[in-house]
């Protein structure tokens, strides 16, 4: 199984792969470690007729304390981020779930832009970042824009990012509130998440229960109205919208989110 | 277009369709068929090789990613014609294979498993081969061979 074919351009700066998407036009697609977007060729899920293989870019591969947030580059892999002592200090939570993103192999060729550039309603990080309260940071041919995490994710495999422009960096502001926790429900081990939960504070973010990742609103508010954990995790399901699968139905996802929250809630209570 | 990488220690170079995915240039233009193309989707990493010393899944690597960089298979791993990698001799001692497919991918997955974790729980054996499978189910075994290969490194090591 091999992708149809396609033109193979490679980007040794920003500025040149924006030039190269430019050139391509809707058919090009940037290629960061292609953990996403190479299955989705080799089943002509997603057929570009130009990849601009932007994994070359050291630029965007960092990680950096800056001050009250931290900066991550995009093309950070989850293996550097799941391995980093300064995320381990700062952002348990990112190096936690970094680390539960799909098996070692994966994890070493993945990258943190791609996996949120992906809009994957079951992916894990885009529900991290959802709960982190990140920015964004987006570069096209109009210049440099800032995207709060909350509208970036527009839908199923749907992003505010524009035809041409690259997610560049995203900047996490250092929680106030340290309990965090995330749980990652699965029935074999390298599985997508049925559902799953992210925890900062009193964030809370759900995967895999709508099109696009969400926070937990109706437990959030009960959290901030002073509830106990466990009773405002009964909120967990209010406003989700999960598919009916071959994993789990919308009954099970809903029944499941609850139990996750409540689970996550306590755990993170013990982390503050 | 050209690629070009270092395959075992030798130069490998080739004009290729864009669209080459590195096992096929590993397999087909290095001639090394080790590495086995399992299921094609990334799930069962028969097809694990390192890159630049971390292991991937060759099935989902273009040629071209990994152009200009270093590959080893497991036919690179051991030092002589006669003398084993310590993974490759534990999995040999302690029958860490059945059938033999899934066998290149996980003594590579387990070479990098231990050069990030030199020595791993078996806790972290199990998870560190999660992205292998074995359809004979032989996992005990490959746990214990690569426990065993830890513990035989550090030897080497203190020596």
């Amino acid at each position: 199984m091999i992708p149809a074919p396609f033109t193979y351009r490679r980007a040794w700066s920003v500025d040149e792969a924006l030039e190269l998407a430019g050139q391509g036009g809707d058919d090009a697609k940037f290629l960061a470690g292609g953990h996403s977007l190479l299955p989705l060729m080799k089943l002509r899920f997603a057929v570009p007729e130009v990849l601009i293989d932007i994994g070359r870019l050291g630029e965007l591969s960092f990680i950096r304390d800056e001050n009250g947030s931290i900066a991550v580059g995009a093309l950070t892999s989850h293996h550097d981020l799941a391995t980093s002592g300064l995320l381990a200090r700062e952002l348990p939570l990112l190096a936690h779930a970094a680390g539960c993103v799909g098996d070692p192999q994966v994890r070493h060729r993945g990258t943190i832009g791609g996996s949120l550039a992906h809009g994957d309603p079951a992916g894990d990080l885009p529900a991290v970042i959802l709960a982190l309260d990140a920015t964004l940071v987006a570069r096209g041919p109009t210049g440099r824009r800032e995207v709060g995490a909350a509208e970036f994710f527009r839908g199923l495999f749907e992003t505010a990012l524009a035809p041409g422009e690259l997610l560049t960096e995203i900047r996490i502001p250092k929680p106030r509130d340290t309990a965090w926790s995330f749980q990652k429900f699965t029935k074999r081990a390298i599985d997508w998440a049925i559902v799953g939960v992210a925890v900062q504070g009193g964030s809370v973010a759900l995967v895999n229960m709508g099109p696009a990742p969400l926070r937990a609103a109706a437990v959030e508010q009960a959290l901030a109205g002073g509830a106990a954990p466990a009773d405002a995790a009964a909120h967990a399901a209010e406003g989700t919208s999960p598919v009916d699968d071959i994993n789990a139905d919308r009954g099970y996802r809903q029944h499941l989110a609850r139990v996750l929250v409540a689970r996550a809630l306590a755990e993170s209570r013990t982390r503050t | 277009m050209k690629v070009t990488m270092t395959v075992n220690g030798r130069a490998v170079a080739a004009e290729v369709a864009d669209r080459t995915l590195l096992v096929h240039f590993v397999r087909e233009v290095a001639g090394l068929t080790a590495a086995n193309v399992g299921c094609d989707t990334s799930s069962c990493g028969s097809c694990t090789v390192l890159l630049d010393g971390q292991s991937v899944k060759s099935c989902t690597v273009l040629a071209a990613q990994a152009d200009g960089r270093e590959v080893v298979t497991v036919e690179g791993l051991a030092s002589g014609p006669d003398e084993l990698h310590p993974v490759q001799q534990a999995f040999r001692d302690e029958h860490g294979l059945q059938c033999g497919f899934c066998t290149p991918g996980m003594v590579m997955a387990a070479v990098s498993l231990l050069t990030e974790n030199p020595r791993p729980t078996e806790e972290q054996v199990r998870s560190g081969l999660e992205g292998n499978l074995c359809r004979c189910t032989g996992y005990h075994n490959i746990v214990r061979a690569v426990l065993a290969a830890a513990g035989a490194m550090e030897g080497m090591e203190q020596r």
